[in-house]
């Protein structure tokens, strides 16, 4: 099967989840109670039988579900999330808007956590068993049994209120009006605590794995044919075995990305960063539920295609990747 | 089973684990029985240390006994991990079962559905199931069971899989065993041991979604669990460090112990997957 065929097949699995996620939206609207017109009519102050009909009629609510399915399927394809109930905004709008501090948050935290977990599990898998490989397996049990609010939480105790090295919330000094290279570096210094909240988790789970793989494949025939050539140790490690060991990490990453998002939902609340997981919050808060289920749409699509772009990187990666599935 | 003791009590981690997650156990059934008043009655002034005349574990916001937070605390995310990995494991294993069993396209349809599951942000889903069905007791339950599923249908599958070529599985089959029963009391019994470990694992992680929940303020109103403890502490946290740290230690202790008896468990029932 050739490499087009794979990710066309790719792409197509990658419509259907877009199309289950919509589906599953829709079954989640049947699932809170009363319907949209209750809720309208909630915020006219204004119900009586006849006015309630008339709503009805005139959304569809009062046609049979397949009916109503096609035409939600319909706005949904359009780009239309429908309207908040609370700020009575596109909810498409309103994510957009929050997005690229979210994008930009997770990004830093999935690079600081590749970076540095790559780093530590080469370095454990060089010597298996010594006190640095150990205390890689003791911090990851930590980090596995840790809710990473709470991690935040106390991160914004020691170096913000204790030592008052950072600042603990928000994306930067309010009223500071930077611009330019002074405004991105006090973004950078507000992103290091919820990065690095973010990131620590999974820089455990990537630590592990790279260790795993790096002793996998040092056991290799081709690594011993790279020794018997002479080649220096350094050169053994770095060429022939991290670079083959770094290619599970790849799906991983796909793997591992709604975890993160569900971690930056709790960590953006934790240091009030403006992303769409404070606006999670206040959806919740204020019982904004199409606001709600807009970020679950977002969100879903956004994975789906980041899965999707890390299948491409695999299969380019690794030529003997099995195209057929 | 001897072996499994052997090996299960050999292991001073797992014996460490049994031990705290027994007497966290125990916590949580006699809190009624020690603090009759319970969780939320207020015992004196707001934020008093640890240490203050009668307030081991010091006082919240509202002026209540940390100590019986805690307590009741422990009742929550236990009767919470536990009820929800049941769940879990309920469909993981009828869904995993059927499509290991059947294999061809039933195996593929399901598949499918369980890698949708994971490819989806769970807790952004979990989060709208709860807020759509009302924050209570009842909807964390469901929504922690209906997310973490898959993990248990994965397992569930590759076991049937493998199982069910084997011989017992053809005996009972010419034996004129229907399905159902080939798949309840022939295969499953045999494929229990992973499902274990994978369960044991879940109750932790359950644990800690629970306590996320809570935390956004989607548990249940009118109970006081850990994670509800954090939450209502964020202001006071500046000057009271104890009314957020000692309710998320206690988070991190219980699920310590059940990830060490998770290993445990993994290391006496599944001697070839030793890590």
């Amino acid at each position: 099967m050739s490499r087009l065929h794979f990710i066309a097949m790719r792409l197509v699995k990658t419509a259907l989840v877009v199309f289950a996620v919509v589906l599953l939206s829709f079954l989640l609207i049947r699932l809170a109670p009363g319907d949209a017109a209750t809720v309208m009519a909630g915020q006219s102050g204004y119900a009586d039988e006849a006015f309630m009909k008339s709503l009805r009629a005139e959304y569809g609510l009062d046609k049979p579900l397949p009916a109503q399915l096609a035409t939600y399927l319909g706005t949904v394809a359009r780009g239309d999330l429908g309207t908040s109930y609370v700020r009575r905004q596109p909810v498409l709008d309103i994510i957009l808007e929050r997005l690229p501090n979210t994008l930009l948050l997770d990004a830093f935290a999935l690079v600081v956590a590749i970076a540095g977990g790559v780093w530590l599990g080469a370095a454990a898998a060089r010597r298996p068993g010594s006190a640095g490989d150990a205390s890689v397996t003791v911090l990851s049990m930590l980090f596995y049994a840790v809710p990473q609010f709470w991690l935040g939480m106390m991160a914004v105790l020691v170096f913000s209120v204790w030592l008052a090295w950072l600042p603990p919330f928000g994306i930067e000094t309010m009223g500071a009006d930077y611009t330019g290279l002074a405004r991105a570096g006090d973004i950078a210094k507000h992103m290091v605590l919820p990065g690095m909240t973010l990131a620590l988790y999974y820089l455990a789970s990537y630590a592990r794995l790279t260790r795993t793989a790096m002793i996998e494949v040092a056991d290799q025939d081709f690594v011993k044919t790279a020794r018997a050539k002479g080649i220096r140790e350094s050169q053994v490690a770095r060429r022939h075995i991290l670079r083959n060991a770094l290619i599970p990490l790849v799906t991983f990453a796909g793997l591992q990305a709604s975890i993160l998002v569900g971690g930056s939902v709790l960590v953006e609340n934790v240091f009030s960063w403006p992303g769409i997981g404070t606006l999670a919050y206040e959806a919740v808060t204020a019982r904004d539920n199409p606001l709600l289920l807009g970020i679950f749409i977002v969100t879903a699509v956004l994975v789906s295609l980041f899965n999707l772009v890390t299948d491409i990187a695999y299969s380019i990666a690794d030529p003997r990747v099995e195209m057929g599935r | 089973m001897k072996k499994f003791a052997a090996v299960f009590l050999g292991r001073p981690m797992a014996l460490v684990g049994l031990a705290v997650f027994a007497a966290i156990v125990a916590t949580a059934l006699a809190a009624p029985l020690l603090f009759a008043r319970g969780p939320f009655t207020i015992v004196g002034m707001p934020l008093l240390p640890p240490g203050a005349p009668g307030l081991l574990a010091g006082s919240d916001v509202l002026g209540r006994d940390m100590l019986v937070g805690l307590a009741y605390g422990a009742r929550i995310s236990l009767l919470v991990g536990i009820t929800s990995t049941l769940g879990a494991v309920g469909i993981g294993v009828l869904l995993g079962a059927v499509a290991g069993y059947y294999g061809g396209v039933t195996d593929d349809l399901l598949m499918r559905v369980t890698e949708f599951f994971q490819i989806i942000p769970s807790f952004v889903l979990l989060m709208v199931l709860v807020a759509f069905l009302q924050p209570s007791l009842n909807s964390t339950v469901i929504g922690i069971a209906l997310i973490s599923w898959p993990q248990v249908a994965r397992v569930v599958r590759g076991e049937f899989l493998s199982l069910r070529g084997r011989e017992f599985v053809q005996a009972a089959r010419t034996l004129g065993m229907r399905d159902a029963a080939i798949i309840f009391t022939q295969i499953l019994p045999n494929a229990l041991p992973p499902i274990m470990v994978v369960s044991s694992m879940m109750v932790g992680s359950a644990i800690l979604t629970e306590s996320a929940l809570s935390f956004l303020g989607l548990g249940d109103p009118n109970l006081l669990s850990w994670g509800s403890m954090i939450g209502g502490s964020r202001s006071a946290m500046w000057v009271a460090w104890w009314t957020t740290v000692l309710p998320g230690l206690s988070i991190m202790v219980t699920v310590l112990a059940l990830n060490f008896i998770g290993d445990g468990l993994n290391d006496a029932l599944n001697p070839r997957r030793g890590r």
